[in-house]
């Protein structure tokens, strides 16, 4: 068990690790500079800013310089937001949106598993064909879509919500609706799933036989059984939250992470790039880690490598 | 005792010499009670058919198709013609010029959909953004196809250590969270191929559009390895086979077998998981569109056209909600077919 702990997390750096070449190289190949787009400064300034931030000296040093500095923990300084570091931004910003998916994934795992489980426990009746459909739909309808549909009934057609910021309680309703809608779908098509695989089990069975009333049985003994595969997708509800969180942050005008990553990519501010990127890619990166060991220990019946 | 019972029972029967002469061949036909022997598809497909959904869906995208590839080259407007004074029309409007040349007799198409704000036919525009969106998803699916059934079919076949580097890869690349590099490569490839594009030699890639090969490159890139893990899996299966122990023992070599053998053989898993792909190439490419990061202008894509409608859409909300619906409808029915096509060819995977 240790022995796989220590691989998987050895395993997890090595995957942050690649990411953050990957980005260094990949955010250099892209033409224009973080100081290319300001007309109003002259060459001489342009090039005495790119010395001043290190950007003249050749690629490869430059990237010895960021991974050693980063192994100390200094991001560096933001190209564009002036006299901020980066380490700063990414704090101020973080909260918001770990607000934000946090409270998503709460909302995906509330309503998703009941909705699952009401699936599974009517199966083939109107309820389950009713939620089968819902659940559908929710997995076609991209985020951006929802949140622009939203945005269009409730802030400027109904006028109910707040359309943009995250100020009051009121406002987190939209955001978090258009964040939580694939995870819950997901889940719901999961739980439902899972549930009528457990429940053809023969434990299950001796369980009913034995005159447990059905309800008891799924509450009982199913449901522990078929929430393993709930618990594996925290790691990619936490991936499908942050590439949701990109647009949902910008429609909705909220200042987190995502809205940051993705202006910086559009301002070539390098070291923003970086250090949003690995930020959110180990973050990610983490989870999965996690639930991968998390699911061995709650279940000895997976086998361990 | 019984012996002498049974006899004459046996004598009363009514037996005649006929009865003991050779069955004629009609005779012995009516005694073949095996069915003529279904092959996969004829199987597969006749499971597919009386699928009711997965026959909807179908029908839905015929009709995606139809209006993406085929209307197009009816409707008298084309995708980036500007109609002077036609600006921001809602449906079965017309412009200024349009409505003196309707006086004077001549007969003008409708714009079913509206005009855009530079006076572009929007009915035109949707068709055409079907077009990339469907593109986009087709092509690349079929990239992740012969990247991920090569490298999957490979590294299950070798096994030992060289599947476990390959498959140590793999793992890497699944847990590197995909839309952050998408986002990375699409921008840093696509100034590159659009510049390549423009070299000599390269001519054609200007047809086909270099910031759609860019998004081909992309998606190629990063999401052939589910599909390389899945073919894994049943190579590994397949492989302990007679069939291919059978094919090695005729002196078969390592390529044609997994050409002829296992890879036939795995078809209906692949052949699923392609078309499940679609939509999520669909999904990624309206989600780069939406953050302008996808197919570039004057070519729409659904994802553009909804971000290009957002900051109007109080006033026309129409050319929003039209490619939301779009491209929400294209992604279920492509869902829906799918499952429809994994329930028909690869029973197994249902769960």
């Amino acid at each position: 068990m240790g022995k796989y702990i220590v691989k998987r997390i050895a395993m997890g750096i090595l995957s942050v690790f690649i990411v953050a070449t990957l980005t260094f190289f990949l955010m250099n190949l892209v033409p224009g500079g973080p100081f290319v787009a300001e007309k109003s400064i002259s060459k001489a300034a342009q090039e005495a800013l790119e010395a001043k931030f290190g950007l003249d000296k050749p690629l490869l040093q430059r990237y010895t310089t960021y991974m050693t500095d980063f192994l100390q923990g200094d991001m560096g300084f933001s190209l564009r937001q002036r006299g901020r570091t980066v380490s700063d931004i990414i704090f101020s910003k973080f909260p918001v949106s770990a607000r934000l998916a946090g409270i998503a994934v709460v909302v995906a795992l509330c309503v998703g598993i009941p909705l699952g489980c009401v699936s599974a426990y009517n199966r083939g009746k109107l309820p389950d064909n009713f939620i089968i459909v819902l659940g559908t739909c929710g997995i076609a309808i991209p985020s951006f879509i929802s949140s622009v549909l939203l945005l269009y009934t409730f802030g400027s057609w109904l006028q109910l919500l707040p359309t943009m910021g995250l100020n009051d309680a009121a406002s987190y309703i939209m955001p978090v609706t258009a964040l939580a809608i694939y995870p819950t779908a997901y889940i719901t098509r999961l739980m439902r799933s899972s549930l009528l695989d457990v429940m053809g089990q023969d434990y299950i069975r001796t369980a009913k036989a034995m005159g447990l009333s059905s309800f008891m049985t799924l509450f009982k003994h199913a449901l522990r059984n078929a929430l393993l595969p709930v618990i594996a997708y925290v790691g990619p509800m936490l991936a499908s939250l942050m590439t949701g969180s990109f647009v949902v942050e910008k429609i909705f005008t909220i200042p987190g992470l995502g809205r940051e990553f993705v202006s910086s990519i559009t301002n070539r501010d390098y070291t923003m790039i970086m250090g949003t990127t690995i930020i959110l890619a180990a973050l990610v990166i983490a989870a999965n880690v996690l639930v991968d060991i998390l699911y061995k220990v709650i279940d000895p019946r997976i086998k361990l490598k | 005792m019984e012996h002498t019972q049974n006899t004459p029972e046996l004598e009363k029967l009514p037996l005649g010499p006929d009865d003991f002469s050779p069955a004629t061949a009609s005779e012995k036909e009516s005694l073949v009670i095996m069915r003529e022997s279904v092959n996969f598809w004829a199987d597969g497909l006749r499971r597919l058919r009386k699928n009711k959904i997965a026959m909807v869906s179908l029908f839905f995208i015929l009709l995606i198709v139809i209006f993406a590839y085929i209307l197009p080259s009816f409707w008298p407007y084309t995708y980036d013609q500007q109609i002077k004074y036609s600006e921001n029309l809602s449906a079965f409007e017309y412009g200024k010029t349009e409505l003196q040349r309707i006086e004077a007799g001549e007969s003008v198409f409708p714009h079913i959909c509206g005009t855009d704000k530079l006076g572009r036919d929007f009915a035109v525009r949707l068709m055409m953004a079907t077009r990339v969106s469907l593109t986009v998803g087709i092509i690349c699916s079929i990239c992740v196809l012969v990247i991920g059934a090569t490298y999957g079919a490979v590294a299950g076949f070798t096994g030992g250590l060289v599947d476990d580097i390959m498959m140590r890869f793999t793992d890497i690349l699944y847990t590197i969270p995909d839309i952050l590099l998408i986002i990375l490569l699409s921008i840093t490839l696509k100034p590159r191929i659009i510049s390549l594009a423009e070299t000599p030699g390269f001519e054609w890639m200007q047809k086909v559009g270099a910031n759609l090969i860019a998004m081909f490159i992309v998606f190629a890139l990063l999401y052939w390895v589910g599909m390389a893990r899945i073919t894994r899996s049943q190579v590994l299966v397949l492989k302990e086979s007679e069939y291919v122990t059978a094919a090695r023992a005729l002196g078969a070599g390592s390529g044609r077998i997994i050409r002829k053998h296992l890879l036939t053989n795995c078809i209906g898993t692949l052949i699923v998981t392609t078309t499940l792909q679609i939509p999520a190439a669909i999904f990624t490419e309206s989600y780069l569109s939406f953050l302008g990061l996808g197919v570039s202008a004057p070519m729409p894509s659904l994802g553009s056209l909804a971000t290009d409608a957002v900051k109007g859409m109080n006033t026309y909300p129409h050319l929003l909600l039209l490619p939301a619906i779009l491209i929400s409808v294209t992604i279920l029915v492509f869902n829906l077919f799918g499952d429809g096509l994994r329930d028909a060819f690869d029973p197994k995977l249902k769960n």
